[in-house]
C-alpha cells in the first residue's frame, strides 16, 4: 500500500514538474539575469583562463572552501564514528596485479600533476588531480602492497587539514584587499595555483583516507 | 525540445525515482544508492536547464562539481555509518521499532 | 562579520589537528571571540538601522557570493554563539578524558558552529545549501561519534532526513537558477512577481517541504526524538537549540523574501504550516507527557515547542510576528539547552536515564534542579521569562488579526507543558529508595546548566531590545 501510495506520488510529480520545465522562462530573455555575460567580461581579472576554474576558485571561491570543509568534516566523522584497530586481514597478494601497480602508481602522480596544471585552462585542477592520486593510494591497497590506515597520527592530520588551513590562510589574507578571497588580478593566478596545490595534496588523503580507514572495519564481508 | 531540457526531464524523472527509492528501501546500500540517483536528477536538472538554449553556462557546472564533492562526503558518511552498524548488529537494515 | 566564519573553521581544523586535550581550550577561546563578534554585530546593526553587507571576492551579487546581515541575522548569530560558549564550557567538563565522542567533539562542534553562522549570514540561494550539508552532517556525526548500536541507527534515520531535505532544497535552488538566472536573493527578489512561472511555485514547494522536514515539523518529526533523545548531553543540547533553528529561519527568510510575492497571491498557503504546527504543539506534548525516559521526554518538548514557530505564518503581514518567532527561538534555544545539561547532569549522578530514577535528587543536586524548573518556566511560559513575552506577542499579534484559535492553541501548548515539567519535578522530591547512592558531578555542569537556565529567564527583561533589533530588515 505504501508502495503504491509513493510511487504514484513520485510519478505524479515527476509529470507535474516535466509540465513545467516545457514552460518558456525568464532566464537567458531580456527580463532574466545571464550570468554567461558576467562571466566572460571577468575572466581576464579572474587569473585563469577556463571558465569552470574561475567560477569554482574566483567568483564562487567561497563556495568551495566550504565544500573542502564539508570533506574534511566527512573524514573526521568517519574517524569519530570508530574504526576497528585489530582487523587488517592481509589482501590476496597477485604477483601480476603488483607488478601493474607498481607501473600504474607513478604514472598515475604525474597524471595528477598534469591535470591539477591543466585546470588553469581546459577542463581539470585539484578535484580531479586529487581524485587521481587517491584512485592510485587505492589501487595500491587492493593489490596488498599499502596496508590500510590506523588512527591518524600528527603529520597525517596535518596532511588532511593542510589543503584546507592554506585556502583559509590566502581567503583570509586577503581581506585587506577588500573583501574575503578579494584577490589582486596581477596575483590571482598564482595564489589560485597555490590553493590547487595545496588541496590536491590533501584531497589525494582526504578521499583515499575515506577509503583505508573504512577497509579496516571487519564489516568487510558484507 | 533542445538537448538540455531533454536532461532537465530525464533528470526530472531520476529525482522521483531518487526520492521514492529513499522513501521505500529498506536495504541501506540500496537506499544510500537510491540518494545518489536523486541528487543525479537534480544535478541533471540544475545544468540541464541552465542550458536549454544550448549555451554552456559555466556557473551551474561549478555549482554542480561543488554539489559532486559533498554528495560524496554525504555517501562516505553513510557508508560509513552503515558499516557501523552492520559490526555492532549484523544487519543491513535499521531497526523498526522507532527508537 | 567575516570572522564568525573563518574562526570557528580555524579552531575546528587546529582542534583535529592538536588531538584531545587542547580542543577544549581553542574552543572557548573562539567562541569567546565570536560571542564578541556577534554582539558588535547586533550593535552596528542595531545602532545603524540598516543590513550590514560583505561582498565575498569583491564581485558583488550575481555573480560573486554577498554575505549581509540583517536584524533578523544579527539575533540568530547571537542565540547561536550564546548557547554555544556555554555548552563548550559544559562539555569540557562532561567527557572524560580518553573518550572517543569527547576527542572528536571540538573539531566537529566547530564545523557545526561554522556552518550555522555561515548559513545566518548567506545571502546566496547555493551558498546556503552547502551550509545547510555542513551543518547536516556535522550534526549526524555529533549524534554518532563513539556511539553503540543504537546511537549509529538514530545517526543513520537522522541522516537520510537531512539528506533527503537538502536534496529537495537543492532542486529548488536549481529550479530558481533555471527560472530566472540566479541564485542571490538580493537579485531575485525584485524580479518575483505573483505571476511567476509555475516553475517558481514548486521551487517553494520543495525548499518548503525539505527544510520542515530539517526542521522536525510533525509529521517530518520521526527522526528527531531517537537523535535528540539519544546523543550525550552536550550533543543533544546543541542540536535542539540550534541546528533545528537554522532550517526554520531559512524557511522564514524565504518566506518574507523572495517567495512573498507568491505567498501573498495565496493566502491559504499560510495556514499549513500553522495547522502542522499546531499538531506538532498537542503531540509533542502528550508524547512528552508519557515518556519514560528523561532526554526522551525533552525532546519530544522540542517537538512541540517547534510548533510554536510555525503558528507566526499566517500572522507574517507585519513585523510583530517576525519577532515572536525570533523571541520563541531564543525562549525555546536557552531553556532546552538548559533541560538537556541539566538532564546531563542526573545521568551522570544517577547512573540511569529514567524519569522515575530522579526520585530523592533535589537534596544532592538543588542547583541543577532549580536550573530544570527555571528552564520549564521558560517552556510554560510563566512570566516573566522569555517564553512568557514570546508566547504574549503571539496571542497579541493572533488577536490583532482576529484568530481567535491561535490563542487557545497557545494556552492549551502552556498547560501540556506545564504538566511534563511538574511530572519531572514532583519525581525529583519524592524520598529516594533506602539503597540509592548519586555519584558526584563537577560544579562546572551544574552551574552551567543554571547560567543558561537563568538566561532564559532574565531574557524576558531585555526583550525589547531584541526586538528593535529584529526591525531592522534587509
Amino acid at each position: 500500500m505504501k508502495r503504491f501510495v509513493v510511487g504514484l506520488g513520485a510519478l505524479a510529480f515527476a509529470a507535474l514538474l516535466i509540465g513545467a520545465l516545457l514552460e518558456p522562462l525568464m532566464a537567458n530573455t531580456p527580463g532574466g539575469v545571464d550570468l554567461r555575460v558576467a562571466v566572460a567580461a571577468h575572466m581576464t581579472a579572474s587569473g585563469v583562463d577556463h571558465p569552470v576554474t574561475a567560477v569554482l576558485l574566483n567568483f564562487r571561491g567561497y563556495d568551495t572552501l566550504l565544500e573542502i570543509a564539508v570533506l574534511l568534516l566527512a573524514l573526521i566523522v568517519i574517524l569519530a564514528i570508530g574504526i576497528d584497530p585489530e582487523c587488517d586481514r592481509p589482501r590476496a597478494a597477485n604477483p601480476v596485479l603488483q607488478a601493474m601497480a607498481r607501473l600504474a602508481a607513478p604514472l598515475m602522480v604525474v597524471v595528477a600533476v598534469y591535470l591539477l596544471w591543466a585546470g588553469a585552462f581546459r577542463p581539470g585542477g585539484a578535484f580531479q588531480a586529487g581524485a587521481v592520486l587517491a584512485a592510485a593510494a587505492v589501487l595500491l591497497h587492493l593489490t596488498g602492497l599499502l596496508p590500510s590506515w590506523q588512527l591518524p597520527g600528527l603529520k597525517l592530520r596535518w596532511g588532511l587539514t593542510a589543503g584546507f588551513l592554506i585556502f583559509l590562510a590566502v581567503a583570509a589574507a586577503l581581506i585587506p584587499q577588500g573583501a574575503l578571497l578579494q584577490y589582486p588580478p596581477a596575483q590571482a593566478g598564482k595564489l589560485i595555483l597555490l590553493i590547487e596545490a595545496g588541496l590536491t595534496v590533501s584531497l589525494g588523503l582526504i578521499l583515499a583516507g575515506l577509503f583505508l580507514f573504512l577497509s579496516r572495519d571487519p564489516g568487510d564481508d558484507a | 525540445m533542445s538537448s538540455g531540457l531533454l536532461f532537465a526531464c530525464v533528470g526530472a524523472i531520476l529525482f522521483a525515482m531518487g526520492v521514492a527509492g529513499v522513501v521505500l528501501i529498506a536495504h541501506l546500500l540500496r537506499r544510500i544508492l537510491a540518494f545518489n540517483v536523486m541528487g543525479s536528477g537534480a544535478f541533471l536538472i540544475l545544468v540541464g536547464l541552465a542550458q536549454r538554449y544550448d549555451f554552456s553556462d559555466p556557473v551551474p557546472q561549478a555549482m554542480v562539481l561543488t554539489g559532486i564533492v559533498v554528495a560524496v562526503a554525504a555517501t562516505a558518511l553513510a557508508l560509513a555509518l552503515v558499516r557501523r552498524l552492520h559490526a555492532l548488529t549484523g544487519k543491513l537494515e535499521l531497526p523498526t521499532d522507532g527508537t | 562579520m567575516i570572522w564568525l566564519i573563518l574562526l570557528p573553521l580555524l579552531w575546528a581544523s587546529l582542534a583535529f589537528i592538536s588531538g584531545e586535550g587542547r580542543g577544549k581550550w581553542l574552543a572557548i577561546g573562539g567562541l569567546s571571540g565570536q560571542t564578541w563578534l556577534a554582539f558588535d554585530l547586533a550593535q552596528t546593526v542595531g545602532a545603524g538601522g540598516v543590513a550590514v553587507e560583505h561582498l565575498v571576492g569583491g564581485w558583488g551579487a550575481p555573480l560573486g557570493i554577498d554575505l549581509a546581515a540583517d536584524g533578523l541575522s544579527a539575533a540568530m548569530l547571537v542565540l547561536t554563539q550564546c548557547v554555544a560558549l556555554p555548552l563548550a564550557v559544559y562539555a569540557g567538563a562532561y567527557y572524560k578524558r580518553g573518550e572517543v565522542a569527547g576527542a572528536y567533539f571540538w573539531p566537529l562542534a566547530g564545523f557545526l558552529i561554522a556552518g550555522l553562522n555561515a548559513l545566518f549570514l548567506s545571502a546566496d540561494l547555493f551558498n546556503i545549501y552547502v551550509t545547510l550539508e555542513l551543518v547536516g552532517l556535522a550534526a549526524v556525526g555529533l549524534v554518532a561519534a563513539g556511539g553503540g548500536a543504537q546511537q549509529v541507527a538514530a545517526a543513520l534515520r537522522y541522516l537520510f532526513a537531512t539528506l533527503l531535505g537538502s536534496g529537495l532544497y537543492l532542486l529548488g535552488v536549481a529550479l530558481v537558477y533555471g527560472g530566472y538566472g540566479t541564485v542571490s536573493i538580493s537579485v531575485l527578489t525584485p524580479l518575483v512577481t505573483s505571476e511567476a512561472p509555475r516553475l517558481m511555485w514548486i521551487a517553494g514547494g520543495l525548499m518548503l517541504i525539505g527544510l520542515m522536514l530539517k526542521t522536525a515539523l510533525w509529521p517530518f518529526h520521526f527522526w528527531l526524538p531517537p537523535a535528540h533523545g539519544g546523543a550525550p548531553a552536550p550533543v543533544s543540547a546543541l542540536l535542539s537549540a540550534l541546528v533545528v533553528k537554522a532550517s526554520f529561519y531559512l524557511v522564514l527568510r524565504l518566506w518574507i523574501g523572495p517567495f512573498a510575492p507568491l505567498v501573498a497571491a495565496a493566502e491559504w498557503l499560510a495556514w499549513g504550516p500553522a495547522v502542522l504546527g499546531t499538531l506538532a504543539i498537542l503531540w509533542g506534548s502528550w508524547q512528552a507527557i508519557r515518556a519514560e525516559r528523561l532526554k526522551m521526554l525533552i525532546a519530544y518538548s522540542t517537538v512541540a515547542q517547534l510548533g510554536y514557530l510555525f503558528l507566526i505564518f499566517p500572522l507574517l503581514t507585519g513585523a510583530d510576528a517576525v519577532q515572536a518567532g525570533v523571541m520563541q527561538a531564543f525562549a525555546h534555544g536557552f531553556a532546552k539547552a538548559g533541560l538537556f545539561v541539566a538532564a546531563g547532569v542526573f545521568i551522570k549522578a544517577t547512573g540511569q536515564d529514567t524519569v522515575a530514577g530522579l526520585a530523592g535528587t533535589v537534596d544532592r543536586l538543588p542547583i541543577t534542579l532549580f536550573a530544570f524548573g527555571l528552564s520549564g518556566m521558560t517552556l510554560m511560559g510563566l512570566p516573566p521569562s522569555s517564553g512568557f513575552l514570546a508566547k504574549w506577542l503571539l496571542i497579541e499579534t493572533a488577536l490583532d488579526r482576529g484568530y481567535w484559535w491561535l490563542v487557545l492553541v497557545v494556552l492549551a501548548g502552556g498547560l501540556l507543558a506545564a504538566v511534563y515539567v511538574f511530572r519531572v519535578l514532583r519525581q525529583a522530591f519524592l524520598q529516594a529508595p533506602a539503597n540509592t547512592s548519586l555519584a558526584a558531578v563537577p560544579r562546572t555542569l551544574e552551574w552551567t546548566a543554571f547560567v543558561l537556565a537563568a538566561v532564559s529567564v532574565l531574557l524576558g527583561l531585555r526583550g525589547v531590545e531584541l526586538m528593535q533589533l529584529v526591525g531592522v530588515m534587509r
